[in-house]
């Protein structure tokens, strides 16, 4: 642990693969019992950084430690204490869950009274009990996913990294395993998790952007929706709902004092002058009538998609 | 070696679970050595012959009879015209053709020489040398006869044996060591050992370990504290385990089926067995480097199979091959192992007559090891 009390921590994290920046000065602070989501579209530097994080991959730069070890330093005691679970299952299918638990148990020198303890204890957290003769491969996308994380528990790590856990599993489910998470968050255990869903990412606790490489931002979602730069000075955001959101986005982009216009599904987030009510902006949009407007907070998209687009700006 | 017990146990799971796996290690070979051992036979029989008489008297017939006499020659037909002769071998039903023109008895009651055209079919280079050689060996036989009488009848005689008889001047005395009855199994069968080993190892380990790649276990392990040599020992050593039991296997159908004896001692055949089953299993290890799906994996196995069966020695005398050839032979540990094999089995070899093999394959297995080793734990990192 650092001087702040964070578990993870970066400070200016890079990765090349030859020419390529996979990972372009990551910093970021992750404190204790917190679910630090982490976004980014696909090939953006998500895996890479957790790779290093976790000691699989030696940084071309910087510095990061998990539990305060430092990752250049003693990457296996760092592999010691934490659990990873990948987006891909990636247990044995032709072992049962018994069989699977067993094995990591062994890979992490569990002793046998130890190993009892563990296993009786993450099949209570994970209900995966109920199936202890299945083999894994015989198991739905759910309750395969709950196994992987039995497995990534089984030697009572401090810390876990979830590579894109919710991936593919169904909507129950992937609320079953955020309550898992919640869970462990209470325990004490710290989570980095990636993610593709914008709903996922704002029950985190604290979450990430990244973005080509670079981590645009980091910190408590209230933060990142209240910075200066996401919503600036003299300008509002609004919601506008209209019969077509099509045309209501055309219309609100040839307006005088329009920042930035996004559809979101059937509405429309956009970024005002301060001079502009929600009447005014709601008729101008929707000359025949039917729109309606209100003022709002910027969502995480909102920040992610801002960020996006001032970093693209800035490269031209 | 962290973790090595835990994934030795569960490959053991693995393989009690897929019985396929055993069922590839050991009743796959048996089927191969019996269907091998008894399919490839090299003597050479009962050619399917045609015969185009154009002379019908005695001396003709005496050859044709000769020639049957043989058992190398089958007549499956006899023709009367040109025509038909060479529709008989154009069309496959025969392999060799006999003309004997019409002036044959003639020529020879003349003491002329006298010509009979023997068409060989060379499609089938074995077939085609052995009619030949067969063919002029009974050409030169029938002559020699007709020689000693002629000489007899002048009272001069080239050569004379010990009895005082006439005999040709040189007599060639050969004697077959170590295969007397020339059986085809006793060359054969021990140089399969060698082939059946490699590829039931090959396919394996490389499977092994590129499955967990494919399935993503591998990188997961590579997330926990496991040590790389207790990954590829754990991973290894069952493969080991059953390539010995299928090594006793093999060797047992050999004795007992094929009645190929072990003239040689058991314990360094099992010793140096050993030296080329790790050879063998650095390969698989190597391929699993390289490939990244298991079809990979079967295509390069493929890759490294097929010199191993044509230009090791196991089906064609590497002395036969030309010279580039030749060099290469030495660069595939199984052309080292078959020596041993045959060595140890059939001349009754000691260490010392096989030192230079053994000397080789130790060298291969070096190099083999070490460079798959060293790509094994660049990937990890």
């Amino acid at each position: 642990m650092d001087a702040t009390g964070a578990v993870i921590c970066a400070d200016g994290l890079t990765r090349r693969f030859g020419p390529v920046l996979a990972v372009d000065r990551a910093t970021l602070s992750v404190p204790r019992a917190a679910i630090y989501g982490l976004l980014g579209p696909n090939g953006s530097g998500k895996s890479t950084l957790i790779r290093m994080l976790c000691g699989v991959l030696r940084p071309s730069g910087g510095a990061a430690a998990v539990v305060g070890i430092d990752v250049r330093r003693d990457p296996e005691a760092i592999k010691r204490r934490i659990g990873y679970m990948s987006q891909r299952f990636s247990l044995y299918g032709d072992l049962t869950v018994m069989e699977n638990l067993r094995f990591y148990g062994r890979i992490y020198g569990l002793s046998a009274a130890r190993q009892r303890d563990r296993e009786e204890a993450v099949l209570h957290l994970t209900g995966v009990g109920a199936y202890a003769e299945r083999f894994a491969g015989q198991l739905s996308g759910g309750w395969k996913q709950r196994l992987a994380l039995a497995c990534a528990l089984i030697h009572e790590p401090e810390v876990i990294f979830l590579d894109e856990p919710t991936a593919g599993i169904d909507p129950v489910a992937r609320r079953d395993l955020w309550d898992l998470l919640f869970e462990l968050s209470h325990r004490g255990v710290t989570m980095l998790v990636t993610t593709h869903y914008m709903d996922e990412a704002e029950r985190c606790t604290h979450v990430g952007y990244i973005h080509t490489g670079r981590l645009l931002v980091s910190g408590e979602p209230g933060a990142l929706k209240a910075r200066s730069d996401v919503t600036p000075a003299g300008t509002r955001r609004f919601e506008v709902t209209a019969p077509r959101a099509a045309d209501a986005l055309a219309r609100a982009r040839a307006l005088p004092g329009l920042r930035d216009a996004t559809l979101f599904g059937t509405a429309l987030h956009v970024l005002m002058d301060a001079g502009w009510t929600a009447e005014a902006l709601a008729s101008a949009v929707s000359p025949e009538g039917g729109a309606s407007a209100r003022p709002i907070e910027p969502s995480l998209e909102d920040v992610f998609v801002w960020m996006s687009r001032s970093l693209e700006e800035q490269r031209g | 070696m962290n973790g090595f017990w835990a994934i030795l146990l569960k490959e053991f799971s693995h393989l009690r679970r897929e019985r396929m796996t055993i069922f590839f290690a050991l009743v796959v070979p048996s089927m191969q050595l019996i269907i091998f051992g008894y399919a490839i036979r090299v003597k050479i029989e009962h050619i399917p012959t045609v015969l185009l008489d154009l002379d019908g008297r005695q001396e003709s017939r005496r050859l044709v009879e000769a020639m049957e006499a043989t058992r190398t020659f089958t007549v499956r037909a006899r023709v009367h015209d040109a025509e038909a002769f060479r529709r008989a071998l154009t069309s496959g039903r025969a392999k060799v053709g006999v003309l004997i023109p019409a002036d044959y008895s003639d020529r020879l009651l003349r003491r002329e020489q006298a010509d009979v055209q023997v068409l060989v079919d060379g499609s089938d280079s074995q077939v085609a040398t052995t009619a030949q050689n067969v063919m002029s060996l009974l050409a030169l036989n029938l002559s020699m006869q007709r020689g000693r009488s002629v000489g007899e009848s002048l009272q001069v005689a080239v050569a004379r044996d010990a009895r005082g008889r006439p005999a040709i001047p040189i007599d060639a005395r050969t004697r077959l060591l170590f295969n007397p009855a020339l059986e085809s199994a006793h060359f054969f069968v021990p140089g399969l050992v060698a082939i059946i080993l490699q590829l039931v190892l090959l396919f394996l380990t490389s499977f092994s370990i590129v499955r967990e790649r494919e399935s993503g276990t591998l990188e997961q392990l590579f997330v926990t504290p496991v040590g790389r040599l207790g990954l590829m020992l754990g991973k290894l050593i069952p493969y080991t385990l059953l390539a010995l039991a299928e090594l006793l296997l093999v060797l047992v159908l050999m004795v007992g089926l094929f009645d190929v004896p072990i003239r040689g001692d058991v314990g360094l055949l099992i010793g140096l067995s050993g030296l080329f089953i790790v050879t063998v299993l650095g390969l698989g290890l190597f391929i699993s480097t390289v490939a990244a799906t298991q079809l990979q994996a079967v295509q390069m196995s493929y890759l490294v199979m097929l010199p191993s069966v044509l230009l090791s020695g196991f089906m064609f005398p590497r002395s036969e091959m030309p010279l580039p050839i030749y060099w290469l032979s030495w660069a595939i540990p199984v052309t080292y192992y078959v020596e041993i094999l045959r060595g140890v089995i059939l001349r009754g070899a000691d260490l010392r007559d096989l030192m230079p093999f053994v000397g080789g394959l130790a060298a291969c297995s070096v190099v083999i090891l070490s460079l798959s080793v060293a790509r094994f734990r660049k990937q990890i990192d």
